[in-house]
């Protein structure tokens, strides 16, 4: 017998038992009618040829394995990220129940968010009860100070009307009147989450500058910077990392959505439902900060897009990550605080290159494939080429034709970008294929690139959302010199575990 | 052999009259029917739940629910490993459940097995607005290509396919005639009934419209005496594997599992079978009842959960059998009788008298409370997302007078409960875990067995065993409170 109470053996070695394996061969001899196994192993060898790649990239409808999730995920995301605000999903209750475990599973944290649970009968005559329901108890019993709305797709396919919903929910006196209800229609069948992220930054924005008490014009310019973070998996301790270059520099900021706090919330003995995230009252007055800076492009383009109607000037980058990145963030931010970058910061930055001087015989030539966002894909490829490292396949599912565009000119900048194809819109799928027809050292992306780290052998590094199955790295920072340092050492860590578990002679003590 | 004890009916009441202060009237009226305290019955050693079930959640409360879309292709569907599950529509669903329900199996993954694949047909607003059939029969196309030793597809509908009045039937009858290949439409979008629940039985439906009396490839099938189904066992962590081992052990033979590592043969053999066994009554009864009316096949539920309940479910399963299948029970029985002892030997006197809350899918707030019970823990409060009147019926065979009952509980209602009655530990899915973690109260994933398990079967129990103490008794527990503050 295999199982005992002292060495017990659960489903990791369990089932490499005799007992089970037998089982499972017998099962499969007599009762499952599956291929033969010389047709598995042929079919296993020809999803690796070039001749499946074509027959790969010609699909046009079936889309296998995406990285990519969609829009009402990034609004709940962005909702998160101010204080004391409940996100509220007008549509079907699943959808909800996806979100929660989606962002549970990353930030090993509870996510709060309810739906107003429309059904067939919402369908067929529109879900304004739900609406005036849903808010009333919403508000009564967790006791918000904003409730900030998006939609599922249910939602968005009958055409409810959410601006109109919401008015006559405080008509019936659902919440007060005066009470913040900021919304975003996010129909899933059009962009992705980061899609999501934007539209309810704009929709928070939009309540406070043009809803609440009518159109607000811009005042007196303050001191201050805003800051959108986009939709980050390390949005945790990225936010963190920024806010202590700008402490450091003495620069007033406020960021538009910043959920530091309430996906890091600490083990007490309190659950806090709400805690951190941007002050309603800051993010009323930040439509008379000097600037805004949106740290992913596709993340804020809409927002962007808005606050320069209300006159005030934007800028926006793509993930900055790297040496390069962090140096352009912080000479935008001294430019348009006039405050300049000190001497600790430059030290930090001196640390970082002779971090990358140390190692860069490890990493020159490395030839890498990322998948992700977009702005990721570009902020990570950014700081690749600064290694020496040969970016070989960057594919986005959520990419357009101007990440492409933005995409095709970083690489034509170094001379370790000429070998780099981009992919937008393609999949994990099409990933594989790469894998196997081009193969690369090193894969970068998210969780579900274990699947391809499986079937290929290269080595994965988890370096963006989603991160299921490795615990706590979103608690350390991507962003900025420190955030770069990590990653290099995450880098370096692989490599040097792949060239340990493929040496005999060379097991070298020191490298 | 379980533990005797009682609940404080007194407080359990006072704590539903609490939580439903904090509704506005309307809600709290509509609650109201969902909390009870469980009352001695009239039948012997069974109490009465008391709760209404299966009804529309509350806009706006933060049900734990999910959809029809996931009852279906997150539960039914899903681990049929040989054929290629769409999820039909916008890229989320696909997404959010993709590899989540840890429904292990055997095979190589893309090429014969697709179980831990997202494959979809991401919708974009021309689909919404000219439909997606067109595109669907394309898809199937690229599919086959893909993936030539795919058994099937099944097609599992998200939200938009009902509401834009897409003919998903005609597309699997268009594509099954030209590719021979059983192609299954599922009528599971998410705003289809109240919870998961009736997506369970729109996948019941789809199997027996759609697999069951088909021409089958496999005419060599030469049916025995011992023939049995183990059915709704998605393999959560590989526990129908225990499960299996246990059935072969005394003699039966299992000719399909429903539908955790199964392959579509598995599923359209069925009517063949002696008899069902059916361990999630709630997520596949529909179809074992059609067996029992269209094929004369009996079904037995069973539980597998703890020693005390494999025990009673070995012999009631053999007693459909004849002595040489119920003699070997009682040696099987016996064979793991010293493992069982060993187990309780080394966690028993650590978990003894411990109290439990639940609050799981449609099964385990009843199946799980003996296993509990045969480790000395106690069930304080148990309750459902999506069971229905039957369910709770079941559940008076298992809890105490005095437990408190929550059905569709909200968060509100669950984080008080919990705040207040301050179990030993809690079970219930990852969108409770941290909450409750952070208040300091253990806690275990009971969907997924928190990436552990099996928790099925003699093998499972030890398992089972080790998790619930190594929760319990983790020494973090004691280091919330900083020592510099008052205690």
């Amino acid at each position: 017998m295999p199982q005992s109470a002292e060495k017990t053996k659960d489903h990791v070695s369990l089932f490499k038992e005799p007992e089970y394996t037998e089982m499972f061969a017998a099962k499969k001899a007599q009762f499952e009618c599956r291929p033969t196994d010389d047709a598995v192993a042929a079919q296993a060898e020809y999803t690796k040829t070039w001749e499946y790649r074509e027959k790969n990239f010609a699909r046009e409808k079936a889309v296998i394995n995406p990285a990519k999730a969609c829009q009402p995920l990034g609004a709940v995301f962005a909702a998160q990220g101010f204080e004391e605000t409940m996100p509220y999903v007008h549509g079907s209750q699943g959808c909800v129940a996806y979100f929660r475990s989606h962002l549970a599973r990353h930030f090993k944290e509870a996510v709060p968010c309810v739906s107003d649970s429309m059904t067939e009968d919402a369908a067929v005559f529109g879900g304004l009860t739900n609406i005036v329901d849903g808010l009333q108890n919403a508000h009564a019993l967790y006791k918000p100070k904003m409730i900030a709305v998006s939609t599922t797709c249910m939602a968005e396919v009958i055409g409810d009307d959410l601006s109109a919903f919401i008015a006559t929910a405080k008509e019936k006196e659902s919440v007060p009147a005066d009470f913040a209800v900021p919304f975003a229609h996010t129909p899933s069948f059009v962009g992705s989450h980061t899609t999501g992220y934007d539209n309810m930054i704009k929709g928070v924005l939009n309540y406070f500058w043009d809803r609440e008490k009518g159109e607000v014009k811009r005042g007196a310019v303050s001191e201050k910077i805003n800051i959108i973070p986009g939709f980050d998996g390390y949005a945790v301790a990225n936010n963190r990392e920024l806010k202590r270059y700008m402490d450091t520099m003495g620069v007033e900021y406020t960021f538009i959505s910043d959920v530091s706090d309430i996906y890091d919330t600490p083990s007490d003995g309190t659950y806090r439902m709400y805690d951190g995230g941007t002050k309603l009252e800051d993010v009323r007055t930040a439509i008379n900060a000097k600037a805004t800076i949106g740290l992913q492009h596709d993340c804020s383009v809409k927002s962007l897009e808005y606050i320069g109607t209300k006159g005030q000037p934007t800028s926006y980058f793509r993930y900055p990550m790297g040496v390069s990145g962090t140096d352009a963030l912080l000479m935008k931010v001294s430019e348009l605080s006039g405050k300049p970058i000190p001497e600790s910061i430059e030290k930090e930055r001196g640390r970082l290159v002779d971090a990358i001087t140390d190692s860069q015989a490890y990493l020159h030539g490395k030839k890498v494939a990322v998948f992700g966002d977009p702005d990721f894909v570009y902020g990570m490829v950014s700081f690749l080429l600064e290694m020496g490292c040969e970016p070989l396949h960057c594919l986005s599912t959520n990419g357009n034709k101007e990440w492409v565009a933005a995409m095709e000119a970083l690489l034509a900048s170094s001379p370790f970008g000429a070998g780099c194809k981009v992919y937008a819109g393609k999949d994990l799928w099409h990933m594989r294929s790469l894998l196997f027809t081009e193969p690369t050292d090193l894969l970068i992306g998210s969780s579900y690139g274990k699947y391809l780290e499986k079937d290929t052998g290269i080595p994965l590094i988890r370096l963006t959302f989603p991160i299921f199955d490795r615990h706590h790295h979103h608690r350390f920072p991507t962003l900025g010199y420190q955030g770069a340092l990590r990653v290099l050492v995450e880098i370096l860590d692989r490599i040097f575990e792949a060239t340990d578990a493929s040496s005999d002679i060379s097991f070298d003590l020191t490298r | 052999m379980s533990l005797d004890y009682t609940n404080d009916t007194a407080a359990a009441e006072a704590l539903i009259k609490e939580v439903l202060d904090a509704y506005p009237e309307k809600a709290a009226k509509r609650r109201a029917k969902h909390l009870a305290v469980a009352k001695p019955a009239e039948e012997e050693g069974a109490t009465s739940c008391g709760v209404k079930s299966n009804i529309k959640s509350i806009p706006g409360v933060m049900t734990i629910r999910g959809c029809a879309y996931a009852g279906s292709k997150g539960v039914v569907w899903g681990p049929i490993k040989d054929m290629v599950h769409i999820s039909h529509g916008p890229v989320g669903c696909g997404q959010y459940s993709w590899s989540q329900r840890r429904n292990y199996f055997n095979g190589t993954v893309g090429v014969d097995s697709f179980v831990t694949m997202q494959v979809t047909s991401d919708f974009q607003e021309r689909d919404i607005v000219f439909g997606g059939d067109k595109n669907l029969d394309a898809m199937i196309d690229e599919l086959d290509t893909m993936f030539p030793l795919n058994k099937g597809i099944s097609i599992q509908s998200e939200c938009p396919i009902g509401l834009i009045g897409d003919d998903i039937e005609a597309v699997a009858k268009k594509k099954h005639k030209e590719t021979g290949k059983t192609i299954v439409p599922v009528r599971c979008e998410g705003f289809r009934g109240v919870s998961q629940s009736l997506g369970h039985h729109i996948a019941n439906d789809a199997i027996r419209d759609w697999v069951f009396d088909k021409p089958s490839p496999e005419e060599a099938f030469v049916p025995g005496p011992y023939d049995v189904n183990l059915i709704a066992d998605y393999n959560i962590g590989g526990d129908a594997w225990p499960s299996r081992k246990l059935l072969e052990e005394m003699g039966l033979r299992v000719i399909g599992m429903w539908s955790g590592d199964a392959t579509l043969s598995e599923m359209a053999r069925a009517p063949k079978a002696k008899l069902n066994l059916i361990h999630c009554y709630r997520s596949m009864n529909y179809i074992c009842r059609h067996m029992e009316e269209k094929y004369g096949i009996k079904w037995v539920e069973y539980n597998f959960f703890g020693p005390s309940q494999i025990a009673t479910s070995l012999r009631k399963i053999a007693a459909q059998f004849d002595e040489t299948i119920q003699k070997k029970a009682e040696e099987v029985i016996a064979k793991y009788q010293p493992l069982v002892d060993s187990v309780l030997a080394k966690y028993k006197a650590r978990l003894e008298g411990k109290t439990v809350m639940l609050y799981v899918g449609g099964l385990r707030p009843r199946h799980v409370a003996n296993a509990y019970e045969d480790l000395g823990m106690k069930i304080v409060g148990t309750g459902y997302e999506f069971a229905h009147n039957d369910d709770y019926q079941r559940t008076g065979h298992y809890v105490k007078e005095g437990t408190l009952i929550y059905d569709d509980v909200t968060g509100y209602e669950l984080e008080k409960f919990i705040e207040q009655i301050r179990p030993d530990l809690v079970g219930s899915g990852i969108k409770e875990k941290y909450a409750t973690q952070k208040m300091g109260v253990p806690f275990r994933q009971m969907h997924s067995w928190d990436y552990s398990g099996p928790y099925h079967g003699y093998d499972g129990f030890a398992i089972f065993a080790r998790d619930m103490d190594m929760a319990i008794n983790s020494p973090v527990w004691s280091k919330f409170k900083a020592p510099w503050k008052a205690a």
